[in-house]
Formats: structure tokens, C-alpha cells, sequence
């Protein structure tokens, strides 16, 4: 390779930082012009190694992924560049370990805002190395159907609108990169095309300057003619100026310096670049544009003409015979982004899911539409957000108190019961909260927790049948099932459960409808005549009393609503959460206790097998 | 970011802290500088600085300024009473400082040095690409401009610093002082270079009779975006305007804003009054664009010089559009005025989102856009533009303003030519 030449259509780089848009457009350029390898080896992620895909043309790739760039640049010793996105903090560290690096040639420096001294250091020390940096405070460059560094002319459909995907024969060069950008359009539409761009970005101590690439350029024999632009401030201009005098630059350059107004303004105003302030009448670009023009260099009237004035130079050497014009090379045909497609409204797609109980999209997190911050201010509690998102109701104060009641019955039962037996079991052999938790959980079912489930279903569609309690009985008694709800281990008639009657209490006191709970007391009646422990247990108050509140709110649930919520089985959802905070609790004191690995002493266990 | 000036205040007041640290013993400074500002209360100010009510005092303003003995501005030799009088008198009225009016608001005391007249020396430090280089002449003050060929330069590598130059030789003839003059240039290097510094000037210094460093006037200019790495040195410094500045509470947003993101946004006022504003994206285009108004002849008429970019929110953008269009809607003209909304093919600022903020803050001064028969031209290009002038064409219709809109096809600052010729 020329030494002249920093990219070829070989050149493969290091991206540092996880830029995905940068890279996916890289690539995207890559395919445009035909490379049979994408240009991009690595990418260094401090916070994470592994791989990231990407599309190259039509299908996807893997590209490795390192947390450092000494580990990249082992990998992928080929890698000579690096297009370097860290922030203005760190750009100066990992711009000085890649210039350390034997193999790297060449760093773009993305971060604006690098404090001066430093890059007049890291420019100091590229020099020494015989290396190249590209910014800091630019967009970077590319050199057309090579290379293409970051997120240089955006797009795929702009690379291919300004022929960027195959080589021209004007080489550019600027402070901004966003009128790179434009003058490769500008380009484009005047000659055959970019031959190489480089936006050397907007500070005053740049890594390269204007002089050293147009120098560059006037060492590559495929550069033909040269176009930059200038910007008032510094002395950068008055340095290409003397070269013009020395010869040291013979190919035509057509340049314009930015700034112009300046002398209309008020001293002192700082333009968009940090480098674009005239501290001097050398530096005003008025007196740079005249320096230039006398030196030999095109200069137009204005920025209006700069593509009549590389127009001008271009056709002069097309009729001189030392440009052929590049030919045109057609682009794969290349697909388009599923996003953009979707962002201009060219294709839709059914979705797969559906939501309609919140949404964390807008400004604020709704439940059930009500602002997380109404549900906070206003005192919704856990019973109110249940309502939310269970119910898509907003519930009556009495309706959240009653939830919030059955949460805190239902939170714990002691540590014999099947579910915080297992629970305790798995905390002791070690497992995490979460294991532990669900071996817990997994044991709510018929038998244990799903007689709230199971009372509810059965009194409600006794009395929706229009039986007598006595009827009930009899018919539960010829079915030769016992009634679900009824009847407790140590609790009678003489002992009563505490927790039913403060339900009870509750329920009688804030309902409008008690039906269903005073036809269970009417069957408790006949039951307890039998036994004494055939009370209404806890279990059985919960579900019947729970059919109540949605019968005392007619205007909220409809009869449909009513039977969904109980066949869904929210019931047993309701006590789940509750006894999930004291099987946690069992968990904790477990952990807390150091309790060792449990075995089920051998005196527990019957061993019966036939021998 | 950029370069911005420093009070003495704050230099001096740093420079005694960076020497007190690294203290090699040759050259001290005690650092006796106060500054009173009109929140100041003199007996509180003197219980932290009780030198003031014990030594003979020079006071002068502290804003950016120089040549402050030629503007009357100077007070030497004077008790603490004097210099409260003397500042009292001062504070908070508009001054004339050459052609620049301005009000005085802050001022630096500190004691008063007499010293010989053949010992004041004159040192900079300033930056260039390769190298500082430090300026040193033995015949400082006020003419060392008019002796500016005795004056030595000293160039400092960036690579290598100061203990690559030997000082000791560059300063050979300095006289009877040299050991701790060289001592100085030393150690004010490295304070220099260590503290983000991009320019600094003591004109001139001198030795008190313990034979420590007194710098008697001093400049000094910072890079600002060393403002990370030197957060504990810079820990209460301040960056104030220019003396006379009058930046307006708009650009003093838009400042704000500019400096709460990673985003850029730039706002100068011009001319209030003028009919044509620009609204430009890219620091570069901006530039362009006000190159193109003023060489049609519109200068006296361009309100503003602009810009925004680095993918700013759409949120940013519509703070900094509303801004503009609520300037420039303030007062009417009855020739109508412009606005040109305007930027090159962008690399990576998303256009459609870019211009959904301009669009909400057009919408809402609809009204007084119409009222102020305002002609709209837009002209962009880069990711998702297509999207973007669909939405700005769209707009004009629904709004009912005359909104012209171009794309990459359209030279960058035709619009300017549309709208004005």
C-alpha cells in the first residue's frame, strides 16, 4: 500500500465502544461497495465481552466482543485502525494505549469536548510513532468504496446517493463533519466522485490538520484534485498558503474559508467550533481566502460557488486528459431496515402480545390507566392495585381494606404446614430465596390453600342452583364429598377462630351484600349440630366473603365479571401473595438461624418394602 | 467549549494554593488576595483576611479587564477604609472602559508591594500545537509591549515538558534573583500545565522583603473542558462574562440547555430587531449560513447567529426553537421577517426526530408567526430527511404559514437566496 494511503478496501478496524448504529452502518457501507470482509474485526465493550450481530448485506454475522483493547488487538492483529467513540473523559487513555500499540496505525477520536492539552499530546505522540489521529470532535471520514469510519455520511441511502461506494478522484478534506458530509453531495454532483474525506474536526489542536491530508493526498496518484474547507480562526490556512508557495502542493485545491461574517458580527463571537474564533486579522477568513487565492490555490466568491469552482477545476482536467471518470458501479440491491421501514410507515405487522392492564411506555407508569403517582398519592395500597391490575377496577376504600385483610390472614400459618415446610427445607439446603419460595408455593393446590378457591366455587353455585342450605348438605353428603369451607382440625363452636371472626365483624360492617356469607352460616348451623368442629373455617370466610364484595359492587362487575374472576382462580392468586410473605419470612429465619441441611430422622419414616 | 477568561482573583488565589502544596522552599506566595462582590459584608470579609485591616492596600475591579491604572481604576497605597470608600463609590455603577460600557461588580484587594523599579519581571505562558512557550523579559510592566524584542521565548515541547528546557541557561542574565527567578518560571509552568490553563500572564512580578513572589497584575485564560480532570483546583472558580457583555436571558438559556446535554446548542444575539433569524443545524453549516445572508447584503438584518447538533432531543430542540421564535416574535416589521431553518446533509442527527421539536414550537406560535408575517424556508438532508420534510410540508398547509422546504437535491444555502432576493 501507498504509504500515503491510510484505508484500503482490506483495512479492517476496532470499534471502541458499543456503538451498534455506527457498526451496523459500517457495515452497511461495506456491503455497498463490495467488500468481501467487513471492515469492522472487534468492538471493545468495557462493561461486557461476548459476541454482537450485525447485519452484513442480506445476512448476519457475529462480531467478537472484548472488554479490553489490549485483548481486541491480540485477537485481531490485522486491525490497524480504530475508530475510538469513548467519552471526552477517556478518549485520552484509550487514544494514547492504542497509539502504544505496535499494531495500530490510525485512530479516529469521536468524543468532543478532549481538553486542548491533551490533544496536542496525543497529536505530539502520533507524530513521533509516524501514526495518524483523526479528530478529536469529528465524525471521522472514509475513503469511498474502501473504508468508512463510524457514522461518516450517515445512511446507505446517502453513501449511495453521493457515489461514496466506489472511488472518484477528488480527495476532501475539513474541519466539520457535518459539511463533509455535504460537500461529498456537493462533490458527487460536480465530478466523478470522492476519491477519500476526512472531517479533521472542529477543536482548535486537532490530531491532523488540513495541511498534513492534502499533503497526503497530493502523494496518492489516484487523487487528482484536491477540495477543503476552512474555517475562520487559527493559522491552519496560512500553513496550506505557504505550501502553495514552496510547490509543495501542484494538484488543483479548491478551498473556501468559512467565516466570512465575521467581520459584520460583534468581537468575540464563538462560533459552533471551539476552534472558530479569529484571535487576529490573519486569522479571519477573509484574509485567509485572499492568502490563498494569491498562492494559486481555487477560491470562489462564496460558499454558493464552491461547487461551480470544483466543477470548473474537475472538467478542466477531464479535457487535459488527466482524469478518466470513474464509472459507475451499480449497488447491491440492498434491504431495507425493518425500523426505518416501520418508522415510514411502509410495512405493518400484527403484534404478538397484547396489554391492557399497564403501560410503561408514556411519561409516567400507568396501572389500569391511573398514574403510578395518583396510586401512591391517593392511597390506593396493595388492595387498590390489586383492583388495578387484577381486577381493572379502581375499588372502594372498603373493597382495598378487605383485600389487604385477606392478605395479612393469609400471610402465615406456622411453620408445619406444607408450604413452609418445603420452603424451610430448601432454605436449608442452601438455596436461594427464590428456590426456596417456590418449593413452597408449588404445594398450594387442592389440598392445601385451595379450599378458599374450592368454598367459593361451592356456596356460590349452591345458591345460584336455588338449594336450601339443608338441600346443600344433603346433596354434598350423597356426592360423598365434604363442603369445602367447612370445618376446622382444633376450632369449634366454643373455641372460635379469631381470624374468621374479625373477617366476619368486618364484612358485616362495610358490605352491602352478605348473601352468600349468610347462607354459609346457615349451613354452619346444621353442620355444627353434628360436630362441633364443623365450623366455617378461615378458608371457606375468605372465598364466600370475597364472592360478597363483588356482589355488593354491582356497578363495577357485572355477573359475567363475577364468574370469570372466580374461575380464573384469583382466589388462589390472593392467597399465594399472602403467603408468600410468610413463607419469605420462614426463608429469612432460616438463613438468619444457620440452620444445616435437614434429613428426615429414620425413626419418621416406616421402611416397608416387600423383601 | 471554549477558552474563557478568569478573575486575577481566582489565579492568584490558585497559584498560592498550587505553590503552598508542592512548596520547594525557593519560591513562596502567601496569597493574600480578597475579593469583594455586592453580596460582599467588609467585617466578615476582614475576619477571614485580617491582613486587611493590618497592611497598607491596592484595590482595582477584577472583570476581565486590563489597563486598569490607565482607566482610573487603580487604588494604591491605600488603609482598609480607604478601600472600602474607594470601592463603595465604585460598586455597581456603569463605567466606561474604552469604548465598552459596563457595570463594576467585583474587585480585588490585596496588599501593597513597594518595590524598585528595575524589579518587576514580565512572564506568559501560552500555548501552541507542538509547544508552550513561555515569554520572559527582566523589564516588566507597562512597557514591555513597546519592548517586546527583549523579550524572551522560550518554547516548552509538549512531550517532555519543562525538565526538557534548560531554564537555567535561557535565563542566564536575569540578574541578582536568578535562582529563585528560575525557581518561579519553574514552578508557574507546571501550574500551568497541570491546571488546564491556556494562557497566563504576570505583568509584572516582584519579591516582597521575605523574598516571596508577588504577582502584581495577572491574566489568565482556562480550556474549560479540562474542567473534569482539574475539578478539585478548580473547586469554586468562576467563569465570568465578558466586562460590558450584555448576553440576554435567552442566550443565557440556551446556554443552559447547551451545557446540560451532549447535545450542541449555540444562541448570539445580533440585532433584535433584525428580519432575518436562522435556525441552522451544524456548527460548520451555521457558519455558512450567516457567510451567505451577509454577502447578499442582509447583515445589518440578520438577528442571530445559531446553531444546533450532536443528535440533540427532540425535547432540546423544541426548548431551543421556542426560544428563537419567541425573540423574534416580539416585535413586528412591517416588511414581515424570516426564518431559515436550515443544515447540510447530517451524518447521524436524526432529522424527523430533530424537527418534531421545531414543528410542536411552530405550531404553538402559529398565531404570531402569521401576525408577523413570517416566511418560512427549510432546507436539510441526512437520516430519515425524507420523513422530516414530509413533516414540515405537511405543516405548512395545516397551519397555513408559507413554509418552503428543500432537500440534499437544493444547494445548502439556496434557501438564503430564495427567501432574500
Amino acid at each position: 500500500m501507498n504509504p500515503a494511503e491510510i484505508f484500503s478496501k482490506d483495512t479492517v478496524s476496532i470499534v471502541y465502544g458499543y456503538q451498534q448504529n455506527a457498526i451496523q452502518r459500517m457495515l452497511d457501507f461495506d456491503a455497498a461497495c463490495g467488500r468481501e470482509r467487513p471492515s469492522v474485526a472487534a468492538i471493545v465493550n468495557p462493561s461486557r465481552a461476548g459476541l454482537h450481530k450485525v447485519f452484513f448485506g442480506r445476512n448476519e454475522i457475529l462480531l467478537p466482543m472484548y472488554k479490553t483493547l489490549k485483548e481486541a488487538t491480540e485477537k485481531h492483529s490485522d486491525a490497524d485502525v480504530i475508530v475510538n467513540f469513548s467519552s471526552q473523559r477517556s478518549a485520552f487513555p484509550t487514544t494514547m494505549e492504542a497509539l502504544e500499540n505496535p499494531n495500530i496505525r490510525t485512530v479516529a477520536v469521536i468524543a468532543e469536548g478532549v481538553p486542548e492539552r491533551k490533544a496536542r499530546i496525543l497529536a505530539a505522540t502520533a507524530k513521533s510513532k509516524g501514526k495518524w489521529i483523526i479528530g478529536p470532535a469529528t465524525v471521522g471520514g472514509l475513503k469511498a468504496g474502501c473504508f468508512k469510519i463510524g457514522n461518516t455520511a450517515g445512511t446507505i441511502d446517502n453513501i449511495i446517493e453521493s457515489k461514496l461506494h466506489r472511488p472518484g478522484s477528488v480527495g476532501f478534506v475539513s474541519k466539520s463533519g457535518g459539511l463533509s458530509n455535504e460537500c461529498y453531495n456537493i462533490i458527487a454532483r460536480n465530478t466523478d466522485g470522492l476519491y477519500e474525506g476526512i472531517a479533521i474536526g472542529g477543536d482548535s489542536y486537532p490530531g491532523s490538520t488540513l495541511l498534513e491530508h492534502i499533503l497526503r493526498y497530493e502523494q496518492i496518484p489516484e487523487v487528482k484534485m484536491i477540495a477543503a474547507l476552512g474555517e475562520i480562526g487559527g493559522t491552519e490556512e496560512l500553513k496550506i498558503v505557504d505550501a502553495l508557495k514552496e510547490g509543495k502542493i501542484k494538484k488543483p485545491l479548491v478551498i473556501w474559508v468559512t467565516g466570512t461574517c465575521s467581520k459584520m458580527f460583534p468581537a468575540g463571537v464563538q462560533f459552533g467550533h471551539a476552534g472558530a474564533k479569529a484571535d487576529s486579522a490573519l486569522e479571519t477568513a477573509d484574509a485567509k481566502n485572499e492568502a490563498l487565492n494569491k498562492a494559486g490555490a481555487v477560491v470562489p466568491e462564496s460558499f454558493d460557488d464552491y461547487g461551480a469552482a470544483i466543477k470548473g477545476a474537475y472538467d478542466k482536467l477531464v479535457t487535459d486528459g488527466v482524469i478518466k471518470p470513474a464509472e459507475e458501479i451499480s449497488v447491491p440491491n440492498f434491504p431495507m431496515d425493518y425500523n426505518q421501514a416501520v418508522k415510514e410507515g411502509r410495512i405493518r405487522k400484527p403484534s404478538q402480545f397484547i396489554c391492557t392492564i399497564s403501560n410503561e411506555k408514556g411519561e409516567e407508569l400507568l396501572y389500569n390507566g391511573v398514574p403510578i403517582s395518583e396510586v401512591i398519592n391517593e392511597g390506593y395500597g396493595i388492595g387498590g392495585v390489586i383492583g388495578l391490575l387484577w381486577f381493572k377496577k379502581n375499588l372502594p376504600d372498603f373493597a382495598r381494606k378487605f383485600l389487604d385483610i385477606v392478605l395479612m390472614l393469609t400471610a402465615d400459618h406456622g411453620p408445619a404446614v406444607s408450604g413452609a415446610h418445603n420452603a424451610i427445607v430448601a432454605a436449608r439446603a442452601n438455596k436461594d430465596i427464590i428456590s426456596s419460595l417456590v418449593s413452597g408455593l408449588l404445594t398450594i393446590g387442592p389440598r392445601f390453600g385451595g379450599a378458599i378457591d374450592g368454598a367459593a366455587q361451592g356456596f356460590k353455585a349452591a345458591v345460584e342452583s336455588g338449594m336450601t342450605p339443608e338441600e346443600y348438605i344433603v346433596s354434598m353428603k350423597k356426592k360423598g364429598v365434604n363442603i369445602q369451607g367447612i370445618g376446622h382440625r382444633v376450632k369449634s363452636v366454643t373455641n372460635p377462630d379469631m381470624r374468621v371472626t374479625l373477617l366476619k365483624k368486618f364484612v358485616k360492617e362495610t358490605f352491602k351484600e352478605t348473601k352468600l356469607l349468610d347462607y354459609a352460616l346457615e349451613v354452619e348451623a346444621i353442620t355444627t349440630q353434628k360436630k362441633g368442629n364443623l365450623i366455617l373455617n378461615v378458608d371457606g370466610c375468605i372465598g364466600i366473603t370475597f364472592v360478597d364484595l363483588l356482589w355488593s359492587l354491582p356497578d363495577l362487575f357485572s355477573k359475567k365479571e363475577v364468574d370469570e374472576i372466580i374461575d380464573m382462580g384469583c382466589l388462589n392468586a390472593l392467597f399465594v401473595v399472602g403467603r408468600s410473605m410468610g413463607i419469605f419470612g420462614h426463608i429469612f429465619d432460616q438463613k438468619r438461624l444457620k440452620q444445616p441441611l435437614y434429613r428426615t430422622p429414620y425413626d419418621e419414616i416406616a421402611y416397608m418394602s416387600d423383601e | 467549549m471554549a477558552i474563557k477568561g478568569i478573575r486575577e482573583y481566582d489565579a492568584k488565589r490558585m497559584l498560592a494554593d498550587f505553590l503552598k502544596a508542592g512548596s520547594v522552599g525557593k519560591c513562596s506566595y502567601d496569597g493574600k488576595v480578597a475579593l469583594i462582590t455586592p453580596e460582599t459584608d467588609f467585617g466578615s470579609l476582614e475576619k477571614v483576611n485580617p491582613w486587611l485591616a493590618e497592611e497598607k492596600l491596592v484595590a482595582k475591579p477584577d472583570q476581565l479587564f486590563g489597563k486598569r491604572g490607565k482607566h482610573g481604576l487603580l487604588l494604591i497605597d491605600a488603609d482598609w477604609k480607604g478601600v472600602q470608600k474607594w470601592v463603595k463609590e465604585r460598586m455597581n455603577k456603569g463605567t466606561k472602559v474604552g469604548e465598552i460600557e459596563g457595570m463594576l461588580t467585583h474587585f480585588l484587594v490585596e496588599p501593597f508591594t513597594p518595590h524598585a523599579e528595575d524589579e518587576e519581571w514580565y512572564v506568559a505562558i501560552r500555548d501552541e500545537r507542538e509547544n508552550d512557550v513561555i515569554y520572559f523579559s527582566t523589564k516588566g510592566g507597562i512597557f514591555v509591549e513597546e519592548n517586546w524584542d527583549k523579550v524572551k521565548h522560550i518554547k516548552v515541547p509538549i512531550l517532555g515538558g519543562i525538565d526538557k528546557v534548560d531554564l537555567d541557561s535561557e535565563l542566564a542574565d536575569v540578574g541578582s534573583k536568578k535562582s529563585e527567578v528560575v525557581a518561579f518560571v519553574k514552578a508557574l509552568y507546571n501550574f500551568y500545565a497541570e491546571n488546564g490553563f491556556s494562557y497566563l500572564e504576570i505583568n509584572p512580578f516582584t519579591f516582597d522583603k521575605s523574598g516571596g513572589i508577588v504577582p502584581l497584575d495577572m491574566v489568565a485564560k482556562v480550556d474549560d473542558t479540562a474542567a473534569f480532570d482539574c475539578r478539585n483546583t478548580w473547586s469554586g472558580l468562576e467563569f465570568p462574562k465578558a466586562f460590558g457583555s450584555t448576553s440576554s436571558k435567552e442566550e443565557e438559556y440556551v446556554k443552559y440547555l447547551d451545557e446540560q446535554s451532549g447535545a450542541s446548542l449555540k444562541l448570539t444575539i445580533l440585532n433584535p430587531t433584525g428580519r432575518v433569524w436562522t435556525m441552522v443545524a451544524g456548527g460548520g453549516a451555521s457558519v455558512i449560513y450567516s457567510d451567505t445572508v451577509c454577502d447578499i447584503g442582509f447583515s445589518k438584518e440578520l438577528a442571530n447567529y445559531g446553531e444546533y447538533s450532536g443528535d440533540p432531543s427532540r425535547e432540546l430542540t423544541y426548548e431551543y426553537a421556542k426560544t428563537l421564535l419567541d425573540l423574534m416574535t416580539r416585535e413586528k416589521d412591517p416588511n414581515g421577517k424570516f426564518l431559515l431553518i436550515g443544515g447540510g446533509i447530517a451524518n447521524f442527527t436524526d432529522v424527523a426526530k430533530t424537527f418534531t421539536g421545531i414543528i410542536q414550537a411552530l405550531t404553538e406560535y402559529k398565531k404570531k408567526l402569521i401576525d408577523h408575517n413570517i416566511k418560512i424556508y427549510v432546507r436539510r438532508g441526512g437520516p430519515n430527511y425524507k420523513e422530516g420534510l414530509t413533516k414540515m410540508r405537511a405543516l405548512g398547509d395545516t397551519l397555513g404559514l408559507p413554509i418552503e422546504v428543500y432537500g440534499p437535491e437544493t444547494h445548502m444555502t439556496k434557501i438564503v437566496s430564495l427567501a432574500l432576493k
